[in-house]
């Protein structure tokens, strides 16, 4: 039936606009997701930056505050897609201890409508906050050689690693048993992003933990970020970070929709 | 829509939550246009029938067509078909009325202009327009609950599940919704609903059924039900025990009660009955001082199919 796509896109844009409702008429979680990164970014150039960008670029062993900032900015970028990200598991929890979500679930709504809107939303809401950091940075002193083409292909990356973080979140949301756990679970989200290349570059680190930080998803997407706005090599990282994102979205996104229709099937009451 | 004039069949329908069984084998039928309700004491599993029935929770055992369409097979053709009000609020409570009812005719595909006219029309019709646009936290919460039977309606379902409609409300919000509810049956809409309330089942229900431990222990109209138990008698009071043993002799079937002085006489409480017993009283010059007549009703009922009153309900004090 065609009309069943076409239902799913219409109850999902539906969704959506109420996520985005939800989002306008309580700005402060946006405002909350915004301030983190923004929080981290002054600490590390204005506290760290000069010490940590003293082993970076020319300067060679003098401390260089911009060459920090030029390095860290990608990492920041990434920090504030898994904290947006963060923030999914605990609106999607919240939702589904309202009642509303029961009223959805008696009704003749398109599978998936309810999480697609939170996610789309999300999305929407992370490229926000992104844009609002990448000012912050610029009124830093943050330049980029990047072109109109290299920036879109950043969003492009950024946007896809969201967009897999979010689902991934979103799962979490709804394994959660309760509003606390959902926003205790995805914390690992914003640790992440220090066991990688974010802060400092990984050949610093201790074997073990090197090993680690080259391998886990975060590193490959700072390093395309990286090398789209401040050069340097891409190689492969740009296939590991569209496939790391791509095999995240799908399989969360899998696991959420489960774990949406098994909770309609348990929950005793 | 079915054409047999059945809205619900259920037979068989068994649920339990791990080793807990909550139904046992239940049967309904509800009739097309009508209002039925599912009486029984809090734990009897009233909602766990309302969420299999409304597509929430599945049973695990029992053959079931709502609204025409089989509920394990079809479940999507049940949900288009029906509204549903549950016991706890289902709003958005961080959406504005209106834009609650808006939520719904947009998932109803109702169409822009056709959705604007039913939400206006809804807002209007519950007494919501002063408070459309204002979020849902100024709301009391009849207004809420009125709400939330709105966003039911936006659909304009043919059938509508109501779980403990008006719990927790004053008495005149009570009576406003029992008034939507009866004009909601006049225009042919069948209704489930169930309650604790033995006079709101009284009140509305065409057919009332009793639900005790996982179990339907009686069903009928709510006058079936109330001819079905005993429990009709007149009491007389007397001025003292020797009226009292008087009366009591002369009338061997009735029950005295000599800490009371008073006596109760069965019977359904006619006038021609009422007659006869004055009548009796007087030739043999025994002089009552007070008489009452006490017909049963539902709260009688509750007490002899399920063997305990419906005292666990919050809402009625037990009868003086």
């Amino acid at each position: 039936m065609t009309a069943t796509l076409s239902y799913t896109l219409t109850d999902s844009a539906t969704m959506l606009r109420r996520n985005l409702k939800h989002q306008l008429r309580y700005p402060s979680l946006t405002l909350m997701l915004a301030g983190f990164p923004i929080l981290f970014l002054l600490l590390f150039v204005y506290v760290f930056g000069g010490q940590l960008g003293a082993g970076l670029g020319p300067g060679g062993a003098h401390p260089d505050r911009h060459a920090y900032l030029t390095y860290v900015v990608p990492g920041i970028l990434i920090m504030t897609v898994a904290s947006a990200a963060l923030g999914t598991a605990i609106s999607i929890a919240m939702d589904m201890t309202e009642g509303i979500i029961d009223r959805f679930r008696t009704m003749a709504i398109a599978r998936g409508a309810v999480l697609t809107g939170h996610v789309i939303g999300t999305l929407l809401q992370t490229l926000a906050v992104l844009v609002l950091v990448v000012g912050v940075s610029l009124a830093m002193g943050f330049r980029s050689a990047a072109g109109l083409l290299a920036w879109l292909a950043t969003a492009g990356i950024l946007g896809l690693f969201a967009f897999a973080l979010i689902w991934l979140s979103t799962a979490l949301g709804l394994a959660a048993k309760s509003v606390e756990t959902a926003s205790n679970t995805p914390m690992f989200l914003t640790l992440l992003p220090f066991l990688s290349s974010a802060f400092v570059p990984t050949s610093t680190m201790p074997a073990g933990l090197r090993q680690f930080a080259e391998y886990q998803p975060f590193t490959p997407v700072i390093q395309t970020t990286r090398g789209l706005l401040t050069g340097g090599p891409i190689g492969a990282h740009a296939i590991a970070a569209v496939a790391w994102s791509v095999g995240i979205a799908l399989a969360c996104y899998l696991w959420s929709i489960r774990l949406y229709d098994r909770r309609r099937a348990a929950d005793p009451k | 829509m079915t054409r047999s004039g059945v809205a619900i069949t259920a037979r068989g329908m068994r649920k339990s939550f791990g080793e807990h069984t909550v139904l046992d084998g239940v049967d309904l039928e509800v009739g097309e246009g009508t209002i039925f309700a599912l009486l029984g004491p809090n734990g009897a599993g009233k909602t766990t029938i309302v969420r299999i029935l409304s597509t929430l929770i599945r049973a695990e055992a029992g053959t079931i067509r709502v609204a025409g369409h089989d509920l394990a097979a079809d479940p999507d053709g049940v949900r288009a078909a029906i509204g549903v009000t549950g016991q706890f609020s289902a709003v958005d409570n961080l959406l504005t009325g209106e834009e609650n009812l808006q939520l719904m005719a947009d998932l109803r595909h109702l169409g822009r202009a056709a959705g604007r006219r039913r939400v206006a029309e809804l807002l209007d019709r519950f007494e919501l327009t002063d408070a459309a646009r204002k979020p849902l936290s100024t709301y009391s919460g009849g207004m809420r609950r009125r709400l939330d039977l709105a966003m039911t309606l936006v659909g304009a379902p043919r059938l509508i599940f109501l779980d403990e409609p008006t719990t927790g409300l004053d008495p005149r919000s009570r009576r406003t919704m029992w008034q939507i509810i009866r004009e909601l049956a006049a225009d042919g809409v069948t209704i489930f609903l169930t309650t604790q309330n033995l006079e709101e089942a009284d009140q509305l229900a065409d057919r009332v059924a009793v639900l005790d431990h996982g179990h339907i222990v009686t069903e009928g109209t709510p006058d079936e039900l109330k001819r079905r138990i005993p429990g009709g008698h007149v009491q007389l009071q007397f001025a003292g025990p020797h009226e009292l043993s008087a009366a009591a002799a002369l009338l061997p079937a009735a029950t005295p009660d000599p800490d009371q002085l008073s006596l109760q006489v069965y019977g359904d409480g006619s006038v021609t009955e009422l007659r006869y017993l004055l009548n009796q009283l007087a030739e043999a010059g025994i002089g009552a001082e007070r008489l009452s007549i006490h017909t049963p009703d539902l709260d009688d009922v509750f007490f002899t199919v399920t063997g305990h009153p419906a005292g666990t309900d919050r809402e009625k004090a037990p009868q003086p």
